[in-house]
């Protein structure tokens, strides 16, 4: 199972700009679900609260109101049901590729062979045997967000929570990620929350797309496009992608406020 | 259900370039190479000027070496090095001890940070000459004095130095700790220590200078002995080779204990030189 629910999730802070204090609401009674095996993305122009809300769902920060559920129970503070993927991976840089992975299966508790063969597992998954025991700065961009993938993946969380985690990357490897990452979905059936200010990559990736504006859920949407995906170059060509694609285009600017 | 999963080889076109040993270029003349021919230059340089020194009131290496050998010869040299490094030794042992700790936890805790940070800053600029008399009255004028006057000279820069390197740990990486429920002393000795490496080597490098010249303080103000004493009795019979003899080891042992810390810092911190590319020189 994997279910997660926000409810009415609130984030304000006040923020000092040469004498004034300004109260900034980053996020106003934000509520929508994944459902098991899903992949949610969360789009929205740049401050619109898309990163705040997957920091509280992660419990990197906590909510002003409202509660975000996993499975019926309430999230307090960081647990190993959920997996967080970063937006530029933030791999120890002292670790190799293997034992970066290792930490994260450490903390929740495994030791010894089964320890080295999980993490040897994982990256194997996302492709990587051939280079276990590189450290970060010998990876390629692509190549780290793999290591970080895998390191969210091994600790079999309920639910993997994805920060722009293909933002930093160049076109090309963003859409081999992409498709590594429809490939890892169709394998586990993970449920993804994925955040992502990238129109193209919300509609390939998601099964329903969360519009958010100025810390307000616009709109909902469903991507009518069935699973599996293994082709994102087939998928790009249906009609069906691009009908959706013009929607969530419209729903980001009729929303009052451009898009920067 | 991973387990059921096959092994996948690996994306040709997402490999990182395969690193290969850096061809030298044509003319490039080794750092060492540099060092030696400017020390060879400035020596020369010195000695050239011989006879103009007037031995009173200066000296030349020549008269400096053969001054060394004499001090060899009576075997007074061993003696006193060894004196002198014995309290170095545990005195700079004692500030390592305890300034990485303290750095660490001034500077992951803000109430520490607060509360303690201030002495550290003060105990910094301690005009520490100026307590050496007091110093003598509370652990008497032997072995315990010099080595509390070493570890007070070098124990502050070692801590503000790792505590600012706490302060500049990049908050994504303590993140990382955190979103895998990692505890608190988890966090600080596998995250913060490692990330700190690179200031707390500055700081063992700024602290061995002024633990070496905490060293000569020592052994001119508490009881005279060591390389101090050397260059006590040699200035007050105007034999100012013999003075020089000292001066020139202590500046080699700065030189190489520093030398030492790099080694120490390429050892176990290997990523850092590897990241800022210093590797290959």
């Amino acid at each position: 199972m994997g279910e997660v629910d926000l409810v009415n999730v609130s984030k304000r802070f006040t923020l000092r700009v040469e004498r004034k204090v300004h109260a900034i609401r980053a996020l106003d009674r934000v509520s929508f679900s994944v459902h098991d095996g899903e992949i949610v993305a969360l789009i929205g122009p740049s401050g619109c609260g898309k990163t705040t809300a997957l920091r509280i769902a992660m419990g990197l920060e906590t909510a002003s109101a409202g509660k975000v559920m996993v499975d019926g129970r309430e999230v307090k503070g960081c647990g190993h049901d959920r997996g967080m993927v970063f937006q530029f991976a933030e791999l120890l840089p002292w670790l190799t590729a293997l034992q970066n992975v290792m930490f994260g299966l450490e903390m929740k508790g495994l030791r010894g062979q089964q320890l080295r063969a999980t993490a040897t597992r994982y990256l194997e998954l996302v492709g990587l045997s051939d280079s276990l025991n590189r450290r970060p700065h010998q990876l390629s961009g692509g190549m780290k967000q793999r290591v970080g993938i895998a390191r969210a993946l091994a600790i079999d969380p309920k639910v993997l929570l994805m920060d722009e985690p293909f933002g930093a990357l160049d076109a090309q490897t963003r859409e081999t990620m992409q498709a590594e990452l429809l490939d890892i979905h169709a394998r586990t059936k993970k449920t993804i929350l994925f955040v992502t200010h990238d129109l193209d990559e919300a509609v390939l990736i998601a099964d329903r797309i969360v519009v958010l504006n100025r810390g307000r859920v616009q709109e909902i949407m469903t991507v009518p496009l069935a699973r599996p995906r293994p082709d994102p170059g087939l998928v790009r060509g249906l009609p069906e992608f691009a009908a959706t694609r013009y929607r969530v285009w419209q729903a980001l600017h009729h929303s009052g406020d451009t898009l920067h | 259900m991973v387990d059921t999963l096959d092994r996948r080889p690996a994306p040709v076109a997402d490999q990182a370039e395969d690193e290969t040993a850096e061809e030298t270029p044509r003319g490039f003349v080794p750092s060492w190479l540099i060092t030696t021919g400017s020390v060879v230059l400035a020596l020369a340089i010195w000695q050239l000027c011989a006879p103009l020194i007037n031995p009173f009131f200066g000296t030349y290496p020549t008269a400096i070496l053969a001054a060394f050998w004499k001090l060899v010869g009576t075997g007074k040299l061993a003696g006193a090095l060894a004196d002198s490094l014995r309290p170095f030794a545990a005195g700079f042992a004692l500030a390592i001890l305890a300034g990485i700790p303290l750095g660490l936890l001034i500077g992951r805790f803000r109430v520490l940070e607060a509360a303690i940070g201030i002495y550290v800053t003060a105990g910094y600029a301690m005009p520490l000459v100026a307590l050496v008399p007091l110093l003598v009255l509370w652990f008497g004028l032997g072995f315990e004095v010099k080595v509390v006057i070493i570890s007070l000279m070098s124990v502050f820069p070692i801590c503000i130095n790792t505590w600012l390197g706490v302060t500049a740990v990049p908050k994504a990486l303590i993140e990382v700790g955190k979103s895998f429920v990692a505890p608190d002393h988890v966090i600080l000795r596998r995250i913060i220590l490692p990330a700190t490496l690179p200031y707390i080597m500055a700081g063992l490098r700024l602290s061995v200078g002024r633990a070496v010249v905490a060293m000569v303080v020592a052994e001119f103000f508490t009881s005279i002995s060591g390389l101090g004493a050397i260059i006590q009795t040699s200035a007050n019979n105007y034999d100012t080779a013999t003075t020089f003899v000292p001066i020139i080891i202590i500046m080699l042992m700065a030189v190489s204990l520093n030398f030492l810390v790099g080694a120490i810092e390429r050892w176990v911190a290997p990523w850092q030189a590897e990241i800022a590319g210093r590797d290959q020189q």
